[in-house]
């Protein structure tokens, strides 16, 4: 019998091509020879599988042209023949995973192709894709990457052939909301009771039927006088005074920071620079301003466009950052803000 | 962030590049922005050029937090 055929796709960073300056490398194709993580998918399929193609793209490049290369991600898998597609693993990378999962989505809806991706759960590609693709649950750094090979091509390989593919807790991927109806070994009181003696006792347990959260904010109403309004710039890339006086990590950020801006009205490379880790800092370095628009609302300000540009800024780095920190960052970052009397926010992210 | 900045009471306006993930995030006035290193810059353009087109997204997210919206929304041109 022939190999199954597998098509790869994964960024510039694991293709070995370099870290965030080469994240805007345009889309490619590399047909034959597995690429970086391609070789460890290659072992565990051993004789089973080959991977006859691999597809990267730069982070940057696929989520600023996401459209155009969705779509040729979409024909290249398709000149390949593949019986399965694999992206990444993507662990927690936000733009990695956002990009292997609107491609995995893609495959799907237009190949009707199976797909299986990896990623850490709190990763914004699991919304785009786990409905539709297999989205194996990693940890959230590439340390992980062993695990999730040994996960991930099992699973795409049973896909491959048409096997049946157990449930999401048995297989390790993120629940794609499909019921199946089968037989339980005891019947449902006696698993109820065994619930509740374990939830009485403290003990974990898990539940047959999870609710679905849905975490939406109304939106607050619209400022009514803007020229009388104080605003107030918030970031999420990290622009901070220059040395990084609170030291706000690169990456999985464990605090975020509170700056003044009074009288500042440019910031410039010699007073303010980025603290973020996830994409390339040298425009921002540059001139912050391109993130943090201190330089413009300064001239609103002036203007009477708006009334007032809150004297504090607040900055945190988001790259990696877990949700729950993000969650209270806000919390705290909104507290402040409306108790120094501010009307609206301006919050930018890279 | 934009969350929970806007739960506390705050009308929020998030400017981004990759507006899709500002969607899932769950913000609810966008202002798409020009790339992911510099969302609201183009180190291509003269530095006046430049000033005048982050000016126009600054605009444009002030215009966000004057319009009243129901649900999400992504302010386009």
């Amino acid at each position: 019998m022939s190999k199954l055929r597998v098509v790869h796709y994964i960024n510039q960073f694991f293709a070995q091509i370099g870290g965030e300056e080469k994240a805007d490398y345009p889309i490619e194709l590399r047909e034959g020879t597995p690429v970086g993580p391609g070789l460890a998918f290659t072992q565990a399929f051993g004789e089973d599988a080959e991977i006859v193609g691999t597809i990267i793209c730069g982070d940057s490049y696929f989520n600023e042209n996401i459209e155009e290369t969705t779509k040729k991600v979409v024909e290249m898998v398709k000149g390949l023949k593949p019986d399965v597609v694999i992206f990444g693993p993507a662990f927690n990378a936000g733009r990695y995973g956002f990009a292997c999962g609107t491609c995995a989505a893609a495959v799907h809806d237009e190949l009707e192709l199976p797909v299986v991706t990896g990623m850490y759960p709190e990763n914004p590609g699991v919304d785009t894709a786990k409905d539709k693709a297999y989205v194996v649950v990693t940890k959230n750094s590439a340390a992980d990457m062993r695990h999730a090979v040994k996960v991930m091509a099992p699973l795409a390989l049973k896909l491959a052939r048409h096997e049946h593919v157990g449930a999401s807790c048995e297989e390790g991927y993120i629940n794609q909301g499909i019921r199946v109806n089968f037989f339980e070994k005891k019947r449902g009181s006696e698993r109820a009771v065994e619930m509740l003696l374990k939830k009485i006792a403290g003990k974990p347990y898990e539940t047959e039927y999870p609710m679905p959260s849905f975490d939406r904010v109304e939106p607050m109403p619209a400022v009514k006088d803007l020229a009388h309004a104080k605003i107030a710039l918030v970031t999420s890339g990290g622009i901070c005074p220059k040395g990084n006086p609170d030291h706000i990590e690169s990456s999985n950020a464990t605090k975020f920071g509170e700056y003044s801006i009074e009288g500042v009205t440019d910031l410039t490379e010699e007073t303010f620079e980025t603290a973020h880790g996830g994409y390339d800092p040298s425009y921002a370095n540059e001139d912050p301003d391109r993130v943090l628009p201190v330089d413009i609302m300064r001239d609103l300000e002036k203007e009477g466009v708006i009334g007032k540009l809150h004297e504090l800024f607040y900055t945190t780095v988001g790259n990696g950052t877990a949700v729950a920190s993000a969650k209270k960052y806000g919390a705290e970052i909104g507290k402040r803000l409306l108790s120094a009397g501010v009307n609206a926010v301006i919050l930018t992210s890279t | 962030m934009v969350k929970e900045i806007e739960r506390s009471g705050l009308p929020v306006v998030h400017v981004c590049t990759v507006t899709p993930i500002s969607m899932t995030v769950g913000a609810n006035r966008i202002v798409p922005a020009i790339a992911i290193p510099h969302p609201l810059g183009n180190p291509s353009l003269p530095k006046e050029e430049e000033k005048a087109l982050r000016r126009k997204i600054v605009e444009k997210a002030l215009k966000a937090l004057t319009t009243e919206v129901t649900g999400q929304t992504v302010f386009k041109d």
